[in-house]
């Protein structure tokens, strides 16, 4: 009786939920960061960690595409952690921007874009080909991936791709916007990640808003939104010339 | 009214979200181009323009504050709803190209933030100025929040 009772006030209270369970966990993060790893791991780390295992635990038991919101109880993660609440935090912390600094890191800005996208697009169609894909089409959709899993599905979607291919796309993506959120922290020294400048052209090259914008706040909460200030057009821009001028490359060299 | 800083942050996201369908339509792009960066530099130009006529209250700036604080936990329920499962499921070529793609991003990262000779770090920056990470967060005793 208690037990059906407590799970229908969770779902009654989704998103008060949600808050509760992700306070919980920044909390565990934070006793695990101080003692376990002597603050050396950031306490965001392990919190975006918990939560990526506990999306795998809830793929696993649901079999669903969304971790742990395909959970009927805790639906509310899904709304918290959805693009809505997302946009409106990062946009939040525009009111922390240095307007100067930002300013100055304008060409270089650009130009970590640029490379943030022919980069990982190049070589994702180049493993592609090597997996044996030959057709422009497909190695467009899967080097798309490589750039976020936005660009990829929608250039998919925009070239006419087949399903595998767009899904293969889409786990590229994720893939790579796990291991941005993971692998910062410990590769923050080795790339100079440690002022607003290094943190635009991270934002620029690296892409995925929620990798970015998850490795940074494991790294140094300050830098967020000065990457997440150019990965913000990093989508943007990839859809734009993805399905357009690199499909067409790619489909020069193939012929 | 801290209601006053929610709406000016709401108004600012609605706006740059439409912007960004905007632009995307007119490019005939099927995506939001931009819109969040448009939406930061139209708070950030909100906030300058509240500074100079002496409008922007404690009340203003604790309601953006609190959703600028509140962006870690948020990041946190994102991870959480991944589908983790697939990407880990779907092979080795995904394994491959997402691996690759971020070692090659990174080395870039790195040699690109070094092209115009070296920079302060934000800790020597705030040593010399003070928190950058505002003023929005001292006067409302965020500071516990914001680290």
């Amino acid at each position: 009786m208690t037990v059906p009772l407590m799970i229908h006030t969770l779902q009654t209270n989704t998103l008060v939920t949600a808050f509760a369970l992700v306070g919980m966990v920044m909390w565990i993060s934070a006793v695990l960061s101080k003692y376990l790893t002597m603050g050396r791991v950031h306490g965001s780390a392990i919190a975006i960690m918990i939560g990526l295992a506990l999306a795998y635990a809830g793929g696993i038991i649901t079999g669903g595409k969304n971790g742990l919101a395909d959970l009927p109880a805790l639906s509310g993660i899904g709304l918290m952690g959805g693009g809505m609440l997302r946009d409106f935090a990062i946009v939040a912390t525009a009111f922390e921007v240095d307007v100067e600094r930002a300013r100055k890191a304008g060409l270089i800005g650009a130009l970590a874009l640029c490379l943030g996208i022919l980069l990982p697009f190049s070589f994702g169609v180049i493993i592609a080909r090597i997996f044996g894909y030959t057709d422009a089409v497909s190695l467009t959709t899967i080097g798309a991936g490589a750039v976020t899993y936005i660009v990829g599905p929608v250039t998919g979607a925009a070239l006419g791709s087949t399903s595998p291919v767009i899904a293969l796309s889409i786990a590229t993506g994720v893939f790579k916007a796990v291991l941005v959120m993971v692998a910062t922290p410990f590769a923050a020294r080795f790339i100079g990640l440690n002022n607003p400048r290094s943190a635009m052209v991270f934002g620029g090259l690296m892409g995925t808003v929620s990798g970015v914008s998850g490795g940074l706040a494991a790294t140094d909460r300050r830098l967020v939104p000065y990457g997440a200030l150019t990965a913000t057009f990093h989508t943007g821009v990839g859809c734009l010339i993805t399905p357009s001028i690199l499909y067409f490359v790619v489909g020069a060299i193939c012929k | 009214m801290v209601i006053a800083g929610v709406a000016l942050l709401a108004i600012c996201t609605i706006l740059g979200s439409y912007l960004g369908d905007l632009l995307g339509l007119t490019l005939g792009v099927k995506a939001n181009v931009g819109g969040v960066g448009l939406a930061m530099v139209m708070l950030i130009a909100a906030r300058a323009w509240l500074a100079r006529r002496g409008n922007l209250g404690e009340g203003v700036r604790f309601g953006v504050g609190f959703w600028g604080a509140m962006y870690i936990p948020i990041v946190v329920a994102m991870a959480a709803d991944q589908n983790v499962a697939a990407a880990i499921r779907s092979g080795p070529m995904v394994l491959v190209s997402a691996f690759g793609a971020v070692l090659i991003c990174f080395t870039a990262v790195a040699i690109v933030s070094r092209l115009s000779g070296p920079t302060e770090t934000i800790d020597q920056i705030e040593a010399r100025e003070g928190p950058l990470t505002p003023k929005v967060a001292q006067r409302d005793n965020l500071e516990g929040m914001t680290k």
